[in-house]
């Protein structure tokens, strides 16, 4: 979505999930369980909690996330800040990440929102050649697949 | 036109030109003059500003006479919706290993 007047990106992205809304919620905040389908991490489930995810470094991405609990509603909705780290943290992203989670059909619909993309974020990066697939060339496996 | 995320990127990242392109989005065809009413700046800086969007397929113009009328051309987003795409496709593979731990998970 692209919002014209402030020009910031949110990213959503939702699915249903055949489990219970208890069960995805200790995926989403317990540390080890987190680690396991996320990234590594020190999350704690309370608000105000600051905390890294991180990956292996990769040119122009140090691997690390700066994060910081917003909200904790168990069961229901959790959502962190989600910035750039390090000598990025300046000129870097600045997005909040939200997950609600909704029961339905006898299992959850999960919904990831990342909203805050902001066009002067990432154009002030390693000039011209900065880009997303640089970015994600660090979190592993992940290809620039087609929408 | 087609451009690279990172010229959109640029091109949107100046507040005074991101304004212009906001104003062409949201009010339709307008003229250098008309736009310059708005923008606080001087007449050569916005033609300047409206150069560098239709470099980047954010623009087009269209002359009539001795006036050229300018509008927004939204397509020209859609480099920046393939770029962001790529944090989708991040999501959704982290989606796929949520489900796969969630699946070898006890209740």
């Amino acid at each position: 979505m692209t919002d014209a007047a402030t020009a910031t990106l949110t990213l959503l992205v939702e699915r249903m999930m055949p489990h219970p809304p208890e069960k995805v919620w200790r995926a989403l905040t317990q540390g080890p369980l987190l680690e396991e389908w996320l990234m590594r991490n020190d999350f704690q489930p309370e608000v105000g909690h600051r905390f890294n995810f991180r990956s292996n470094p990769v040119p122009h991405w140090n691997g690390v996330v700066d994060c910081e609990v917003l909200v904790v509603e168990p069961n229901k909705r959790l959502s962190y800040r989600w910035n750039a780290s390090g000598e990025e943290a300046a000129t870097g992203i600045k997005t909040i990440v939200t997950w609600t989670l909704t029961p339905a059909n006898g299992g959850t619909h999960v919904r990831m929102e990342q909203s805050g993309f902001r066009p002067e974020d990432t154009a002030n990066y390693q000039g011209a050649n900065y880009g997303w697939q640089k970015y994600f060339a660090g979190l592993e496996r992940v290809a620039a697949r087609p929408e | 036109m087609h451009s690279e995320p990172d010229a959109v990127l640029k091109t949107l990242a100046d507040p005074t030109r991101r304004a212009i392109f906001e104003r062409l989005a949201r009010g339709g065809e307008q003229t250098v003059r008309v736009l310059t009413g708005h923008s606080g700046v001087s007449q050569p800086a916005v033609s300047k500003h409206l150069a560098v969007l239709r470099l980047a397929g954010l623009v087009r113009d269209r002359r009539e006479g001795r006036q050229t009328h300018y509008s927004a051309e939204p397509q020209g987003l859609a480099p920046l919706m393939d770029w962001i795409g790529l944090y989708g496709a991040f999501w959704r593979d982290r989606f796929d290993r949520l489900e796969t731990l969630l699946n070898r998970m006890d209740q």
